[in-house]
């Protein structure tokens, strides 16, 4: 019988297993963040045990940081202690840092594949569940655990147990103006939020293989929003040629040799899966999500269920979150008025992002009702957007430019949705307070976001194309 | 290093009767800016225990002096969303060494581990006794044996057996980590690293 794309890479960075419990995993790349590291540094250095692999490990500060004025010290003292102890603990321990005012600062997933970090076949984890971002690229990429961190810190390894593998397959082509977003939230919305918890997904089908890389890191970065721990894509040229040429990236014979070796990287035809689900693409439209989590998504041209569409034992958690949205069941949801539009994050930051969003307001102006930030992804993006004529149309549209971060993701800085308010966004989650407290967000494309933004309602983006 | 050693409790138990709950409701992101380990439990659940003006929402369980224990009880997918370890610092942190569900998230699992905070998985049906018992008596004891892998409902005598490894067993009863034990087979990791450059 024939392996899985995961176990090949899985079981050659097994260093040991044990009987009836987890593998000694081996992991090629760690990024940090200053969010979930400190507490790992400090157990390091209570240990008394140094970084193991120090050249293994690559950090930038994101969750934390401002958007505006990164230039100055920042204001949140408790941000800007984060902050600090980061740069410490990575001068101190000679970790690679891309601090807040470098060139190559960004989003830490954002940050991974820009370089030529991130590569097929790699092990790579992080302390951010978004790491299965890395996964478009054909690697193993998830979210630990600071307990994690710190042993990935320690000694290079993690124990895991080898999760379930399942298999998901969208054949077809996607229609015109139907994005990647789109496609994940379509696929959430079918197994919901819980339904690939235990497992790693395989993406397959020439609705994946069509996709820009950009497209497949969004979505590989919303397995965990079904509750996946990680979702991968198998390498092909598509891969390699938006690897070719950038910093960490293998060169001259070492390219060749590295080529060679991730074209192995495929599931066999006859490997087994645990679990196989198939859609059709030309069944998918652009999405929203109208609840509180993302597995609650709808057609933006259909309505919220309404209570008899669903099972009984559903009902009382979705009237909660209905009640916390100010929706009710059965709501058409086109024409829902918005407040605010966030285009940025892991999912949707990158490059061509923020070009579909300035394809879509050239010339127009942004509705008065609603408030519009464009946070880069990184640096890099936010340089490519500046040089591509990007950040003059957002802003001629009424959008405001922000600093590269998570920003209004999930709100630990001052980009926060007031209480109440709606926001469009091209994040990955739609919990309660995730925005801010009392913020209510509704998940969607760039495209979708920039289509509200113009129009200051819900709408599917080709009713105003 | 070494953690607190489990082998059996009894205690009350406090139920957060709801479905998904996601790890930006147990500690929301504003809240993990600390670098140490401790003082997440008084943000737990903090935008349902507090209201806008910080005030105490008084019906929400935690709030309730009716219930206490060292036992928290969830409701189904229980920790999805986040990496954050946090979560399981701040459920560990005000005081609970036991979190049931019928089902959890499998970050949240880990880490839940590796804090020296129990999750038991029992059935959807058992779970709902559960929360029956302690709507019945809020005083009503529950006995988790991490030896047998049993949870008991002791004012019934129902109990139902829940799953672990073998591995994480042993850690949790005898208060070892992974680090240890990582760092104990160095020369096997050293030897892995030689024989794949």
């Amino acid at each position: 019988m024939g392996s899985t794309l995961f176990d090949k890479i899985w079981d050659a960075h097994v260093v040991k297993e044990i009987k009836d419990g987890p593998s000694v995993l081996y992991i090629d790349k760690h990024l940090i963040h200053e969010v979930t590291s400190p507490q790992a540094f400090g157990g390091i250095e209570k240990r008394g045990v140094p970084v193991f692999r120090p050249e293994r490990t690559v950090a930038t500060p994101d969750h934390n940081i401002p958007t505006i004025d990164q230039h100055l010290t920042i204001k949140d003292q408790l941000s800007k202690f984060q902050v600090d102890k980061l740069t410490e603990n990575c001068e101190r321990h000679g970790i690679t840092l891309y601090g807040i005012n470098h060139p190559y600062q960004g989003i830490v997933h954002v940050v991974g594949p820009q370089m030529g970090i991130t590569q097929p076949g790699m092990t790579i984890v992080c302390g951010d569940s978004h790491t299965s971002t890395h996964g478009a690229f054909g690697s193993i990429a998830f979210g630990i655990g600071t307990s994690e961190v710190e042993m990935v810190l320690a000694t290079q390894c993690i124990m895991q147990p080898k999760p379930k593998k399942m298999k998901i397959t969208v054949n077809g082509d996607l229609h015109k103006s139907v994005t990647a977003k789109d496609l994940i939230l379509y696929i959430i919305s079918k197994i919901s939020a819980s339904g690939g918890t235990g497992y790693f997904v395989e993406y397959a089908g020439s609705a994946f293989t069509s996709l820009s890389m950009e497209g497949r890191m969004t979505v590989c970065n919303m397995s965990i929003e079904m509750g996946a721990r990680g979702g991968l894509i198998a390498p092909d040229e598509k891969t390699f040629e938006y690897i070719k040429g950038r910093e960490f990236a293998p060169k001259g014979a070492d390219w060749d040799k590295a080529v060679a070796k991730w074209k192995q990287l495929y599931s066999d035809t006859d490997a087994k899966f645990d679990k196989e689900l198939t859609y059709d693409a030309s069944d998918i439209e652009p999405m929203i999500t109208y609840g509180t989590n993302p597995g609650m998504g709808a057609k933006i041209k259909s309505h919220i269920p309404k209570l008899d569409e669903m099972p009984a034992s559903e009902r009382l958690s979705f009237e909660k979150s209905m009640k916390y949205m100010g929706f009710n069941a059965g709501d058409e949801l086109q024409g829902k008025p918005i407040d605010y539009v966030f285009v940025g994050s892991c999912t949707n930051g990158r490059i061509e992002d923020l070009r579909a969003v300035a394809e879509f307001v050239k010339g127009k102006k942004k509705a008065d009702n609603i408030t519009a930030w464009i946070v880069p992804g990184s640096k890099m993006v936010e340089k490519m957007a500046i040089e591509e004529g990007i950040v003059a149309t957002l802003e001629a549209a009424g959008f405001k430019m922000r600093q590269p971060g998570c920003s209004a993701c999930l709100a630990m800085n001052d980009d926060k949705i007031p209480s109440g308010k709606y926001a469009v966004s091209t994040s990955n989650r739609n919990f309660e307070g995730r925005q801010g407290p009392g913020s209510r967000t509704l998940l969607a494309s760039p495209l979708t976001a920039a289509a509200v933004a113009v129009t200051g309602h819900l709408v599917d983006p080709r009713e105003v194309m | 290093m070494a953690k607190d050693k489990f082998h059996t409790l009894v205690s009350r138990a406090v139920p957060v009767d709801v479905e998904n709950v996601d790890t930006d409701q147990i500690i929301p992101a504003r809240f993990l800016k600390a670098t140490t380990r401790e003082g997440f439990g008084d943000n737990l659940f903090r935008d349902w225990r507090y209201d806008k003006d910080n005030q105490p929402i008084p019906e929400f369980p935690l709030n309730n002096p009716k219930y206490s224990g060292k036992i928290l009880v969830g409701g189904k997918n229980f920790g999805s969303g986040s990496s954050r370890e946090h979560a399981a610092w701040a459920i560990y942190d005000a005081g609970f060494r036991v979190v049931v569900s019928s089902f959890f998230a499998d970050i949240f699992k880990g880490n839940a581990l590796n804090t020296g905070l129990l999750p038991v998985t029992v059935s959807e049906r058992f779970l709902r006794k559960i929360f029956d018992a302690i709507e019945k008596d809020p005083k009503a004891e529950f006995e988790t044996n991490l030896v047998d892998q049993t949870f008991t409902i002791l004012a019934t005598g129902e109990k139902e057996s829940f799953e672990i490894n073998t591995y994480k067993k042993e850690c949790m009863i005898n208060g070892f980590d992974d680090i240890d034990y990582l760092l104990n087979i160095k020369k096997d990791i050293e030897a892995f690293e030689v024989s794949r450059a």
